[in-house]
């Protein structure tokens, strides 16, 4: 098992470091950069003043020697500069961490709670009416993009109860709170909850008719046992899977969310960073959002062989 | 007439002095902001969303009078100096500074401050600014120096009247000379009515109340925090709420500031030009586009009336490259406007003159030229270009659309790297000098399409000294008819839009003329 963990670990180094050359190189790659960006507020660009801003950033160094001080600083923990700010990129970073991490982990935690239960009850009550508005819903919910579900929750809100749960440093209620952070967590985990529920009804379908199953039930045991201790367990496989993949996929329904919530949070902040081509923002926020899924996949392969023991022998 | 003059004298004075009782401490006042700015320090940058936040740090030498709602060269009033005086021959400004004024950080504020803004301003001294767009107004301060420590004086070129309304603009502030200009870009010092406290990236933006502040009583608000909403819908949305008190300057469009008093009947909008204005930009460096036949024919195939009713549905203003009246000070007259070419209100008749000239050149219904019309890719440019595009056919022109990244558009326009463009561009003072000079100056960094006229830019000289108003007024219409004659920059349409506030702010007194100078929120004040 430590021999598994550690090839994993491995493993994720080698992706870190693809994703630390292809992030650098896709930067450059694209057209402007950060003096032509700061002229363009000013509407013009004065070529001495450009100049003098791409020597003082380091930018006319050759592309080596500016990945090597990137990765020697994020080495000894200087992840550098802001160009915009001007402040230390950590200083800017680590205030919006527990923002969209906490929007994050409840929309996950939405998307499970209520993904998995809906799937199960979907699948024991097939071909009911129940089943068919469960699925109707999850459908619409997958087609419906989040920016668009977003404003719309916004404007329902507005005109049902006269009150819009966007971001607010300092909330005056528990309630505010409660809504600040469940109605964006709501929006963005409905996608993921819509695709758990279908995968775990499918997956639920399958094992329900395994041999085993009915074995249970020959033997007389409740129907919650058979369908939570036997069936389930086997069922969830794929479902965590999925929740490994969603995590990364979240990051981008989160950029649209944090936008349209107005949460300052690491999502939105990055796109802001990508416009302004920040460059030592933009590679440390996606080195970052690099490590959280690549460790979230580690935690659900390490998740497999605690539920599988299949799994765990074969590691 | 006489009774009726004194009783709305009485009815003036009841109102002023009821208005000043119940003015009231404390508060503090939320304004969306719609975007973040790119730096806090206001003289490198050139946007509004620098300019509206961070004005209130700070003080001028002189302003436009608050309580105005026109900036006129006659409307300013003193700041930080008490009084100015001109030496006979118009070309030495004298300023008296006030005295006991201290910077946020506790420092004297003296006369070597303002040398030292104006050495940096004006590129007479490197201040490490990482970039200086205001640079080519002060063209013509020759020298600045001091007096003792409560005197300046402006050693000027030649005489310039309109050099009062450059110095009352926002983006003439003054700064501390103790302090570096890399913190200013963070972190802003000033002698203004609100302190800095902090700028989150991409969050917001907090000043509190200068305790110090040299004018008695003021400000009124104990705060101002933006807060950063890049997304309309949910800026409007929070606006309509009641979240907060005031929009972001010109923030709305004239459908967007619609919607919301529909919203929220309650609150109180103004539509007002807000400097920026659609140009043609045409590189007449590069063939065919260096022919003049064929630049005529583009701009005679423009029909401004439709971009204003498509963009507006018919609130944009048509004029020249200074602002149309009612509220620009420096446009065109509509009679004038008549004599302008493409200016008529007959626009096929100006089509067929196109026309006319570009089958002279060859080109017809199944000959037409193609170009390229590059612009930014954001919706204000876009839409604008679209039109365009369609007007230029009615010339034989078959135009196709570039959308450029805003990290590549001035890049392309510096290196002239382009036929044709579609420019919005913001003016912040309203006064040709400001205009003339930083657009259309031969080698002028902002003169994209390198228009070079030398007998127009002694009349840009001459106009600068000119003190006569309407005479001033006169030559101004002339070179702007010639600028469009000559396609320099055809101007397009004057671009309008909203700023709304709740009745609970009082004090925000939004100038007809500019977005720009009247954000020192000194006199404002919340009744809650």
């Amino acid at each position: 098992m430590l021999d598994y963990i550690l090839r994993r670990l491995a493993l994720m180094v080698l992706t870190l470091f693809g994703v630390s050359v292809a992030i650098f190189l896709l930067l450059r790659i694209v057209p402007g950069n950060i003096a032509d960006i700061l002229f363009d507020s000013a509407g013009l660009i004065d070529p001495a003043e450009k100049q003098q801003i791409i020597k003082d950033l380091g930018l006319d160094l050759p592309l080596v020697e500016q990945y090597a001080r990137w990765i020697g600083g994020l080495a000894h923990g200087d992840l550098g500069f802001s160009y915009v700010s001007e402040k230390p990129v950590l200083d800017e970073i680590l205030p919006r961490i527990p923002i969209t991490a906490r929007l994050a982990g409840l929309a996950l935690l939405f998307a499970v709670c209520t993904g998995v239960p809906f799937g199960v009850i979907s699948a024991v009550r097939q071909n009911t009416i129940l089943d068919y508005v469960l699925r109707i819903f999850s459908l619409l919910f997958l087609s419906m993009p989040s920016f668009w579900l977003g404003l719309l929750v916004l404007m329902a809100f507005v005109n049902w109860f006269g009150i819009l749960p966007i971001y607010d440093k300092a909330p005056a209620t528990w309630g505010a709170l409660a809504l600040m952070l469940g109605v964006p967590a709501a929006t963005v985990g409905l996608r993921s909850s819509a695709l758990i529920m279908r995968l775990t009804r499918s997956s639920m379908l399958e094992v329900l008719r395994q041999d085993y199953v009915r074995t249970a039930r020959s033997k007389g045991l409740s129907e919650g046992a058979v369908t939570f201790v036997h069936a389930l367990r086997n069922a969830v496989l794929p479902v965590i899977t999925t929740i490994g993949i969603e995590t990364a996929f979240l990051f981008g329904g989160l950029i649209v969310t944090e936008t349209v919530f107005n949460i300052p949070g690491v999502a939105r902040f990055l796109v802001e960073a990508i416009r302004w081509r920040d460059y030592p923002m933009v590679q440390n926020l996606v080195m970052f959002i690099a490590i959280i899924v690549v460790m979230v996949n580690l935690i659900v392969d390490i998740a497999y062989m605690f539920v599988d023991p299949r799994i765990r022998l074969r590691a | 007439m006489m009774r009726s003059r004194l009783w709305l004298t009485v009815a003036c004075l009841l109102a002023t002095i009821g208005s000043a009782v119940a003015q009231k401490q404390g508060g503090t006042l939320r304004v969306t902001h719609r975007d973040n700015p790119p730096s806090a320090s206001l003289l490198e940058e050139a946007t509004i969303s620098t300019l509206m936040p961070f004005m209130a740090v700070f003080n001028n030498l002189v302003v436009f009078d608050p309580a105005s709602r026109e900036n006129r060269l006659d409307r300013v009033v003193p700041d930080l100096a008490t009084s100015w005086a001109l030496t006979d021959d118009d070309r030495t400004l004298t300023f008296q500074l006030r005295d006991g004024i201290k910077w946020h950080d506790g420092k004297p504020f003296t006369s070597a401050d303002v040398k030292c803004t104006f050495d940096i301003a004006s590129g007479k001294v490197n201040g490490k600014l990482r970039k200086n767009p205001h640079k080519t107004w002060w063209f013509n301060i020759k020298d600045v120096a001091t007096d003792g420590d409560t005197k300046v004086v402006f050693h000027l070129t030649d005489p310039q009247p309109s050099i009062m309304a450059l110095l009352a603009a926002g983006f003439s502030p003054i700064y501390p000379c103790h302090v570096a200009a890399a913190e200013m870009r963070t972190h802003p010092i000033g002698t203004g009515p609100f302190k800095f406290v902090e700028f989150k990236q991409n969050e917001s933006i907090k000043l509190v109340r200068n305790a110090d502040y040299w004018k008695p009583g003021r400000p009124y608000l104990d705060a101002i925090e933006y807060t950063i909403i890049p997304n309309r819908a949910t800026m409007l949305l929070a606006m309509a709420t009641g979240k907060f008190d005031l929009t972001f300057t010109t923030d709305l469009t004239p459908e967007l500031t619609k919607s919301l008093q529909e919203q929220a009947p309650a609150t109180q909008c103004v539509l007002q030009p807000t400097g920026t204005q659609g140009n043609l930009l045409v590189n007449r460096e590069r063939p065919p586009f260096d022919n003049e036949q064929i630049r005529k024919a583009m701009v005679l195939s423009i029909d401004r009336k439709a971009f204003s009713d498509i963009l507006s549905r018919g609130i944009f203003e048509v004029g020249g490259v200074n602002m149309p009246p009612p509220e620009g000070h420096w446009g065109w007259s509509k009679e004038f406007m008549e004599s302008v070419p493409g200016y008529g209100a007959d626009v096929e008749k100006s089509r067929d003159e196109g026309r006319r000239i570009m089958k002279s050149l060859g080109y017809g219904p199944d000959n037409m030229l193609p170009l390229k019309v590059s612009t930014r890719n954001i919706p204000d440019y876009r839409d604008a270009s679209v039109i365009l595009i369609d007007h230029l056919k009615s010339v034989y022109i078959q135009g196709e659309l570039e959308p450029l990244d805003s990290s590549v558009w001035y890049a392309r326009l510096a290196r002239k790297d382009f036929s044709v463009g579609m420019n919005v561009q913001g003016m912040s003072v309203d006064d040709p000098d400001a205009i003339f000079f930083e657009n259309f100056l031969c080698g002028s960094e902002r003169n994209y399409t390198s228009y070079c006229n030398a007998d127009l830019e002694k009349k840009f000289h001459e106009q600068s000294q000119m003190k006569d108003i309407d005479a001033r007024r006169k030559l101004v219409w002339e070179i702007d008819k010639t600028l469009q004659i000559d396609a320099a920059r055809p101007v397009v349409f004057h671009a309008k839009a909203g700023t709304c506030w709740w009745p609970r702010v009082h004090g925000v007194n939004i100038a007809m003329n500019t977005i720009y100078n009247h954000w020192r929120f000194e006199d404002v004040w919340l009744d809650q």
